[in-house]
């Protein structure tokens, strides 16, 4: 069964964003459980470089997996500020721990409206029930 | 509208995603593709390959026409229950497709094609007729199971009892077996010892719940890919099509040249490429960084594009990404692939992967 956590926001193309604990101008962001699920096992993660200015809905990582690329957009506007690099190695945390060990990218949030209009919890789960229709 | 073979229950009752192939219906994986892959190298793995078309070739001049239209010396099969590997090419020898002949009996042969190029094989086969007393019969009454993995054969022996035991721990590679209803044969598509059962549709689903109650797990179209590139074996479709010759695709052992009486279709032209050199060659490759190859993905050889991936994944047995490229003629050693606009290099592998 996948999960939703409430304490995060979604975009509508599977991606979470959560504020880091440690700095309120700074999201942490990564893919959602549901997206992890339909990929398949991740066998290589391709990150965006550090210092890269992105808008939201660029092309940001590639999620790998042994059936097919997926891209992975951008769901806020910023500078990235921190990439994760354990992923190297271990590109299988973004299927066993979506929410924490497999983070993707942290990016210093530019415009707080964008990430106040990302999806709750709950109305990204029911777009994904309409997916399925 | 697709088809769906008579498994399909059996796929949605295992949970089987299934995906569009070859305008069938068919389960991509029922959880997890890498899981079923390492399945089907230690253990035993079963797969519906019921798509595939099952064509029977009878008549007193079978042979004769086989002689002419199939790149392999069909006269290899000396006797009943013998049966081979061969390509089916048309005048200028590119590949039409490629199949397993099984020598059943005086005069009957039997053909398993490729599922994509079934309609188009037989309406090929028809148009060769015309010199030959032959009848051509494509079945779809029949379901085929393939049973893959270091414990396939005992498994099956298991599901299908004792009287099988025998015959089957004795069946020699590419060898075939009618016992009752069921035809046997010890082919595969994935590198591991095997068999294939093609039994009456209507008992597909028996012998399917008699090999799961063995714990021959089913085993999707995906891990069916993967474990077919790690030993080599090339997709029609991908890896070769109409426009390339065995010659240039890793496929001359298959080509009998020899007798020279034997004048097959294509075999001019493929003499003409054995003695000018072929355009291009399918060869082995292995990322040397971290990564996946994907087929389309275009290959450099000093900044100049020479090649293209026609098949990429990441090996689930070596953790590491290969594939198969088809590169322009002379073969060089340092390659590049092109991974969204980087370069990365490749390193050429004799094949089998594995």
């Amino acid at each position: 069964m996948v999960s939703f956590p409430k304490e995060f926001k979604y975009s509508p193309t599977h991606e979470w964003a959560i504020k880091d604990p440690d700095n309120e101008n700074i999201a942490i962001i990564g893919v959602t459980d549901y997206a992890q699920d339909h990929m398949g096992e991740i066998v290589y993660v391709e990150l965006p470089e550090v210092g890269l200015k992105v808008a939201a809905g660029d092309e940001v990582c590639v999620l790998e997996s042994v059936k097919t690329a997926s891209d992975v957009f951008s769901p806020l506007s910023g500078k990235i500020v921190a990439i994760n690099e354990d992923l190297e190695d271990a590109p299988g945390m973004v299927n066993t721990d979506p929410y924490q060990d497999g983070w993707l990218y942290k990016i210093e949030i530019k415009d707080e409206v964008e990430f106040d209009e990302l999806l709750e919890a709950v109305d990204y789960q029911d777009s994904l029930v309409e997916d399925a229709d | 509208m697709s088809k769906r073979t008579v498994l399909f229950p059996e796929h949605k009752a295992a949970e089987g995603v299934m995906v569009g192939f070859a305008g069938w219906e068919m389960p991509l994986h029922y959880g997890s593709q890498s899981l079923e892959h390492l399945h089907v190298r230690k253990d035993a793995g079963m797969f519906d390959v019921s798509h595939m078309g099952v064509m029977d070739v009878s008549g007193k001049d079978s042979r004769a026409y086989l002689s002419e239209l199939l790149a392999n010396n069909i006269n290899k099969l000396s006797k009943p229950g013998m049966g081979m590997y061969s390509c089916m090419l048309n005048e200028m020898g590119g590949i039409l497709d490629d199949l397993i002949v099984y020598f059943v009996k005086e005069d009957f042969y039997r053909l398993v094609v490729n599922a994509a190029t079934t309609q188009k094989d037989l309406t090929w086969m028809c148009g060769q007729t015309k010199n030959y007393a032959v009848n051509i019969n494509l079945h779809s009454d029949l379901a085929i199971i393939a049973v893959q993995g270091p414990l396939a054969i005992e498994k099956t022996i298991a599901a299908l009892g004792e009287k099988y035991a025998q015959p089957l721990s004795e069946l020699k590679r590419f060898a075939c077996i009618q016992i009752d209803d069921i035809f046997i044969a010890r082919t595969g598509y994935t590198g591991e010892n095997g068999l294939e059962l093609i039994i009456p549709a209507t008992k597909a689903i028996y012998y399917w719940r008699a090999l799961l109650k063995q714990k021959a797990l089913p085993i999707g179209l995906g891990a069916r890919d993967t474990l077919r590139l790690e030993a080599g074996y090339n997709l029609y479709g991908n890896d070769m099509d109409e426009g390339v010759t065995p010659l240039e695709s890793n496929l001359s052992w298959t080509v009998a040249l020899e007798p020279h009486e034997r004048n097959f279709i294509g075999r001019s032209a493929l003499h003409t490429q054995s003695i000018q050199g072929v355009p291009s060659a399918l060869i082995g490759i292995k990322l040397q960084g971290k990564g996946v190859l994907r087929h389309g993905q275009k290959i450099y050889h000093d900044d100049k594009e020479v090649g293209v991936v026609t098949s990429g994944t990441f090996s689930p047995s070596l953790q590491i990404a290969i594939g198969m490229a088809r590169v322009a003629m002379p073969i060089n050693k340092d390659y590049f692939v092109d991974i969204r606009g980087a370069k990365h290099a490749l390193s050429i592998v004799a094949l089998p992967f594995i």
